[in-house]
């Protein structure tokens, strides 16, 4: 199957939509539910990946120069790793912001 | 040669299972369902049927055991009753909404409190709903006939959807009839072996129950309402077949005197074999009346329906369980919406009887056609009238 979500209609799906695709749920935005993203402090980060440990979501990543940030396709902005990140690196501002 | 033999309609039903050469049961025993199980677990342990039999804490459990078996492709069966039914009713929708071709008899029976054991059509009301196939037996042979049918049903490619078999608690269960017992190459010949098409298989794996957010749930329903309806072909087609093979035919309802009559009965299950004798003593007396046994619940016969009253100036329906507060009984209820687009269309009286085991005689259901016409005639303050009820 190649259609995903939105495209899909119900002729499409297989018998009790079983899926066939192993590891189709990477394909479903889950960042959308969102209210609030984290923003970060790159200055207060100290690259020690305690908010990736945390992430319900498992959405953190290091990026290209080595600090945590969040996939926000998937980052379904809970706060937990605000709420945990020991040097108040992160901070969650309101989507509309 | 099939056999005819005298015979509980319980431990019919466990021959049939046996004939189907089931896989897996997953039973929890419960009055008037009891004799079924029992004697399934019998054959299992006797060696009879080469089968898993299940026994589980209650029937939620029964029935989540019946999923994970059918989703391997195990052939699949169970029985319950009442509470049992209302205990397993979250677990009914998961199994059709999954496509998993379960097949269960459901000895009706109805509901507390107070506290019955006897039969009626209280539990299976509850259950209209969860999208499974529903078929009603008037006497032990269809039954049995219809249990083994409801394997092919549930199982064709067309459906996978789950099979319900209702038969009445005690007036079905308990009493002993003379059913024809087929041999088991004449059953292979009807019911192909079950391969389900994308099971649960480590070879091959799939995720089978997955979650469906909003952009997906209506089609997933909406897939599962076309597949039902769907299964109305598959249905008709496997009667039709098992009529080539046993010779006995059945229809989503069957017409009993009903030529040139001005008034027609119906009722579900064993009641009306009581009415039929009602009918015959009526048409004795002179008055032109009829009966529709209807035996296909879901999906609902519509067309048929629509056809058996074309000609008739009032329905009198018989419901044996109650929506409270609500427009009387379900049957009836579905018999109007279904009527209600015509322009011509009969007079539907809607009474709710034989709750809770108490019986309704040849008499009783005489008085039943005669209370409806004059209510047709004169109409009433009521959506429905209670039958039998000491005022």
């Amino acid at each position: 199957m190649t259609k995903v979500g939105d495209e899909l209609t119900w002729k499409d799906l297989e018998i009790g939509s079983i899926i066939t695709e192993p590891g189709n749920a990477d394909q479903n935005q889950t960042g959308d539910w969102r209210t609030q993203r984290p923003t970060y402090d790159h200055s207060r980060c100290i690259k020690c990946g305690l908010c990736s440990i945390f992430c319900p979501e498992g959405c953190i990543e290091p990026n290209q120069e080595g600090f945590f940030e969040a996939n926000l396709f998937y980052c379904k902005g809970c706060g937990i790793c605000a709420r945990e990140c020991w040097t108040s690196a992160i901070t969650m501002v309101e989507e509309e912001e | 040669m099939a056999k005819r033999i005298g015979i509980e309609v319980s431990r019919s039903i466990a021959i049939a299972v046996k004939l189907a050469n089931v896989d897996v049961v997953s039973a929890y025993p419960i009055t008037p369902q009891t004799h079924i199980v029992e004697d399934i677990a019998e054959l299992v342990a006797d060696g009879e049927l080469e089968a898993s039999f299940i026994p589980v804490e209650s029937e939620h459990s029964a029935m989540s055991a019946c999923l994970g078996a059918s989703a391997v492709g195990a052939r699949t069966f169970t029985a319950t009753a009442s509470q049992g039914l209302e205990l397993m009713h979250e677990v009914l929708y998961v199994a059709s909404g999954m496509r998993l071709p379960i097949v269960m008899a459901v000895a009706n029976r109805a509901l507390s409190a107070p506290l019955s054991i006897w039969g009626d059509h209280s539990d299976v009301m509850s259950a209209r709903d969860t999208g499974w196939i529903q078929i009603f037996a008037a006497n032990g042979q269809e039954t049995f006939d219809n249990v083994l049918c409801a394997f092919r049903i549930a199982e064709d490619r067309r459906v996978l959807l789950p099979v319900m078999v209702h038969l009445d608690g005690f007036h079905l269960t308990h009493v002993i009839e003379p059913i024809y017992i087929p041999e088991a190459d004449e059953v292979a010949k009807f019911l192909p072996p079950f391969e389900y098409p994308l099971p649960l298989d480590p070879d091959n794996p799939v995720s089978m129950g997955a979650f469906g957010p909003p952009n997906i749930y209506p089609e997933v329903k909406k897939a599962q309402q076309e597949n039902l309806i769907a299964s109305k072909e598959v249905i008709l087609e496997s009667w039709r077949e098992f009529a080539g093979v046993f010779g006995r035919s059945y229809e989503p309802l069957e017409c009993y005197r009903c030529e040139g009559a001005k008034v027609l009965l119906l009722a579900m299950g064993s009641f009306s074999e009581t009415a039929m004798s009602a009918v015959d003593y009526v048409r004795e007396e002179g008055d032109e009346v009829g009966l529709i046994k209807l035996r296909l619940w879901r999906p609902f016969p519509f067309d048929e329906i629509r056809r058996a009253v074309e000609d008739a100036e009032v329905v009198v329906v018989l419901d044996r369980a109650i929506s409270f507060g609500g427009p009387g009984g379900p049957v009836c209820s579905e018999i109007k919406s279904a009527l209600y687009g015509l322009d011509k269309r009969p007079k539907v009286v809607g009474f709710v009887g034989g709750l809770g085991g108490r019986d309704i005689s040849r008499d009783g259901f005489v008085e039943m056609i005669k209370r409806g016409v004059e209510i047709a005639r004169t109409g009433s303050d009521q959506e429905f009238e209670m039958f039998g009820v000491r005022e």
